[in-house]
């Protein structure tokens, strides 16, 4: 079987996420399905996550898998003979593509960063560090157990270890200004090698900053100032040749995580652990799976009969068009609507508003040679507001 | 059967709301033995719980009783309990108009009220005999003396014989009947050989029987198997059922001169059923209908749009049921772009308005977004034509108007001393007229010409808020008067609203029109696109808001889970899309307008 290009999948190749839900501390800011526990049992863990993958394998034979992601939760925190089990799991399931993906998060405090080495072993071959900030007053408000000494340092260790280095800064927050900014992320720039990703701080409800934004403990930038943050980044990774390719996400050419090109293009994934969402053809037909949340019915799911999910839910012609279009329109090399069309199974006619569409293109928020549509930046910028306006 | 007139006697209660009228008929009817104790529940007389919660009365209702004088005769009393508020003030004319006499019950706790005046003034006009009863004597903070002294000095009657009774607990009750049989007239005419002639004092709707038709008879009987005509429109029915309520529904033969009671006769349409209308013989029909006959003519209009337009339908046969009882309401269907389909619908009253929309929300289960409430308004053209003008939306060009009438009224305000220059500044603000400041016992007399379409903005909450609860109101239209009135128009991005369009008189147009771009500045949320919200004169602009567009509205992640959340909102903008209505290039939000049009009495 010959590879395909890294950043677009032909049927049948797929990518696994597994699921870690543990964390040491809960950020205030998090609204992923992270919980903090003591005594955690690696052995039943590294179990489950081994039968789980081995129901799937059987359920999808016909499959390919093209790269592995741990996410969470912390899953630096696992031990690496779990993270070594998944990834032998996945390759006895099914054959794998020979330049496999296979990413773990990781926090660059001083205890895991002694541990990626020995994630190396197990099979990681790209990490992503949960820098977040890279001074100490916005590292302590967001909760972050680190300080930027060790950021610092878990990145220059991380990139001896593995050629792959991600890492994830959050910007746009409170009383940060744009100066200030410009300055870390000049910073963030010398220190990254290929990829980083660049969120603007969101406040989810069901969190800690909810609570206390609401209570005006703190005042998050407005609207307006977020959009001057974004062009502002823009500007200086364009400069700096790390360029965005997705909403938030930055990579030098070839850099980019095929991981998550996985989401944004379409292509099949299947996600195991807690919480853990999937997407995948099936006997022809698409499904989207949803993996039970609480950590111990998961758990105790998987144990008793191999999978932790809940009855996968059939996705419709129209429903895989649409989240082709709100992923795909994510990239900034935008979405092929004939593909998008063939794929999804209705036709682009039928789905936009071709005359919404001609706005669009001409207030500058979208580029359509009739084969691709992209946005452009400001298009992208109101990407939320853009997509229910263009669908019909 | 029937009683020699000498022994009937037909009497109204007149009271403000809450002073006691119907606790004190509930007395009268059990002390004459109408109810047994176990039958009575409280306020037997507002039989709908709408009339009961807001202790007013929609139809008017008659009691028989029996009363034994101390003259050892059997005298026959017919109870009548009127509609208690202007926007029924038809009416209650014309309940009055079946009585000789009224009792005029006044809370010995609270004195007189404007709406009291506005009724007696009406039993005045029917020539009422009237005795002052003082109600609430039980109460600690009864003081008789000062209701006497107000009946006198703001009604201008002699009180020094008022009865003093507690509807409650039944003190002065033997006196007040023997009052009502020395004091008050036996019907003053009467000829049973005459010509059959009575009086249609009200109507409703009975599922069972169909209308029924509270009658006063004049001259002559009403007879089962009767044919009878109703003269306002030539209708002939055939009587199929003659009684009386004691309350309980009792059959009778027939009904003779001075007697009230109720007639059914396989109506199915009130509209048949006028208020004021004479009944007569169809074979030997009386030569002269009753004076005082009037068609009812709604005077505030508003619309109603379902909140979820699924409801169209149901609000629809809600609408027609109400309608199956009440004559005065009227509506019709119309289409708003903004709000979608609904019904325009004309009303006595502000009060009747309430109760319509409270009922269609209660009773039906229906969610609604009123309009502003709009008055009629008489456009005098350029070619000479007089159009009536129900909807702002339907205003004419204006080069084609050559002037505009709009209803007034004369309105009687009792308020305590010490928020007279809150009144007064609020009569002057709604461009009011003074005609009247009086004052009796601690309270002015304010009574003051305003525009009807000043009042039904918002008009009695502020006075109520301004008076700290104190101040009550009354009003009685006062014919049509020429006004410097315009159509203030709201936009959004160049194109008219119609649900906000409205009516205002020039020097308050720019006050109007800038609160509700304000306001919908702040309803409306930003879009991708500029918006533009406009108030407009004709074709000036008097006030304008920008909603600027918005420049960022991106998740900032959006991985495997993020996708089926995220789709899930996207859905749900997709289906509210359904409920925006297109300006320009914009989707605005139907609840936008309507925020926009409940907040419009703040």
């Amino acid at each position: 079987m010959s590879d395909a290009p890294d950043l677009e999948f032909l049927p049948g190749e797929m990518g696994v996420y597994f699921h870690w839900p543990f964390c040491a501390s809960k950020c205030p800011y998090c609204d992923f399905n992270a919980h903090v526990a003591d005594n955690v049992s690696h052995e039943r863990w590294r179990a489950a996550y081994q039968r789980a993958v081995s129901h799937y394998a059987e359920m999808l034979p016909d499959k390919r898998v093209v790269s592995i992601f741990f996410g969470g939760g912390t899953p630096s925190l696992m031990e690496p003979e779990s993270v070594a089990a998944a990834i032998d799991a996945v390759r006895a399931g099914w054959p794998c593509s020979n330049t496999l993906e296979v990413t773990l998060e990781a926090n660059p405090t001083s205890v895991e960063a002694a541990k990626l080495a020995a994630f190396r072993e197990a099979g990681v071959n790209r990490v992503s560090l949960g820098v977040q900030a890279l001074n100490d007053a916005d590292l302590s408000f967001l909760g972050r157990a680190h300080d930027a000494a060790q950021a610092v340092h878990a990145i220059k260790i991380s990139q001896e270890i593995f050629e792959r280095v991600s890492f994830d800064l959050i910007y746009a927050r409170p009383s940060q200004t744009l100066e200030g900014w410009r300055d870390e992320l000049c910073r963030a720039l010398d220190l990254a090698r290929g990829h980083m990703s660049l969120y603007q701080l969101t406040i989810e409800r069901s969190t800690p900053f909810y609570l206390r934004s609401k209570r005006g403990e703190f005042v998050m930038p407005g609207e307006a100032m977020g959009a001057d943050f974004y062009h502002l980044t823009q500007d200086v990774t364009e400069e700096a040749g790390m360029p965005a390719y997705e909403v938030s996400n930055h990579a030098v050419a070839g850099q980019e995580c095929r991981h998550n090109m996985i989401y944004w293009t379409g292509a099949d994934y299947i996600g195991i652990g807690p919480g853990a969402h999937g997407r995948f053809m099936r006997d022809g037909a698409v499904y989207a799976s949803r993996d039970h949340h609480a950590p111990e019915v998961w758990l105790s799911r998987v144990e008793a009969d191999g999978s932790g999910a809940h009855p996968f839910e059939a996705v419709d012609a129209a429903g895989r068009f649409e989240a082709g279009l709100m992923t795909g329109l994510r990239l900034c090399g935008g979405v092929d609507v004939e593909a998008l069309s063939k794929t999804s199974g209705k036709s682009f006619n039928d789905m936009v508003d071709l005359k919404k569409l001609d706005v669009a293109v001409r207030e500058g928020w979208a580029v359509f040679d009739g084969v691709r549509l992209r946005l452009t930046r400001e298009g992208i910028l109101r990407l939320n507001a853009l997509l229910p306006y263009l669908l019909v | 059967m029937t009683k020699p007139l000498s022994q009937i006697r037909n009497f109204a209660i007149i009271a403000h709301i809450d002073h006691g009228k119907s606790t004190l008929a509930d007395r009268l009817i059990q002390t004459c033995g109408g109810l047994e104790e176990r039958e009575m529940q409280q306020q037997v007389l507002d039989s709908m719980e709408i009339e009961r919660e807001r202790g007013i009365t929609i139809k008017a209702q008659t009691v028989r009783l029996a009363y034994t004088a101390k003259d050892g005769v059997e005298y026959q009393f017919n109870l009548m309990d009127t509609p208690g508020h202007v926007d029924f003030s038809y009416e209650v004319s014309r309940s009055l108009a079946s009585c000789e006499g009224s009792l005029l019950v006044v809370d010995a706790t609270q004195g007189v009220e404007a709406q009291t005046l506005a009724n007696v003034y009406q039993a005045l006009d029917n020539n009422h005999e009237i005795i002052p009863v003082i109600n609430k004597i039980d109460l600690p903070a009864a003081d008789v003396d000062n209701a006497k002294q107000q009946i006198e000095d703001v009604i201008g009657l002699d009180a020094s014989e008022a009865v003093s009774v507690s509807g409650k607990t039944g003190i002065g009750i033997p006196g007040l009947l023997e009052a009502i049989v020395k004091r008050l007239p036996p019907p003053h005419e009467g000829d049973a050989n005459k010509p059959t002639k009575a009086l249609l004092v009200d109507s409703w709707y009975d599922t069972y029987l169909g209308v029924v038709v509270l009658v006063r008879v004049i001259d002559g009987y009403l007879k089962k198997g009767q044919k009878i005509k109703f003269m306002s429109n030539g209708r002939t029915r055939e009587i199929d059922r003659v009684g009386m309520f004691t309350p309980k529904h009792v059959l009778l033969d027939e009904l003779g001169p001075g007697e009230m009671g109720f007639i059914t006769a396989a109506i199915k349409d009130i509209s048949e059923t006028n208020v004021g209308d004479t009944i007569t013989d169809d074979k030997k029909p009386c030569d002269k209908a009753l004076p005082g006959f009037k068609p009812s003519v709604p005077m505030v209009f508003c619309s109603f749009y379902p909140a979820d337009a699924g409801d169209f339908e149901k609000l629809k046969t809600s609408l027609g049921k109400l309608r199956l009882n009440d004559a005065s309401l009227h509506y019709e269907m119309e289409t708003s772009q903004a709000l979608g389909l609904g019904f325009r619908c004309g009303f006595l009253g502000l009060l009747h308005m309430e109760i319509i929309q409270e009922r269609l929300e209660r009773e039906f289960d229906l969610d609604l977004i009123p309009t502003a409430p709009s008055v009629v308004y008489k456009i005098n053209m350029t070619n000479g034509d007089q159009i009536e003008l129900y909807n702002p939306v339907d205003m004419p060009d204006v080069v084609k108007i050559d002037n505009i009438e709009e209803p007034w009224i004369k309105a009687t305000i009792l308020v305590p001393d010490e928020y007279l220059g809150g009144l007064l500044q609020l009569c002057q603000d709604r461009r009011g007229v003074q005609i009247d400041l009086t004052y009796a016992g601690g309270r002015a007399m304010l009574v003051y010409r305003l525009p009807l379409n000043e009042v039904v903005f918002d008009f009695y909450d502020r006075l109520k808020s301004i008076s700290k609860g104190y101040a009550s109101f009354d009003y009685e239209l006062d014919g049509y008067g020429e006004n410097d009135l315009v159509k203030l128009e709201i936009r959004v991005n160049d194109e008219p609203v119609d649900a906000l369009a409205m009516i205002v008189h020039r020097a308050s147009a720019e006050y109007r029109g800038r609160a509700m771009c304000e306001r919908l500045k702040e309803l409306i949320p930003r879009q991708m696109f500029k918006i533009a919200i406009q108030a407009a004169i004709g074709g000036k602009v008097i006030a304008r808001e920008n909603v600027s567009a918005l420049r960022k509205d991106v998740t900032a992640k959006c991985y495997g889970g993020d996708i089926t959340r995220k789709k899930k909102l996207l859905e749900k903008q997709k289906k509210g899309k359904a409920k925006m209505r297109q300006y320009g290039n914009v989707e605005i939000p139907q609840s936008a307008f309507i925020a926009a049009l409940k907040m419009g009495d703040e």
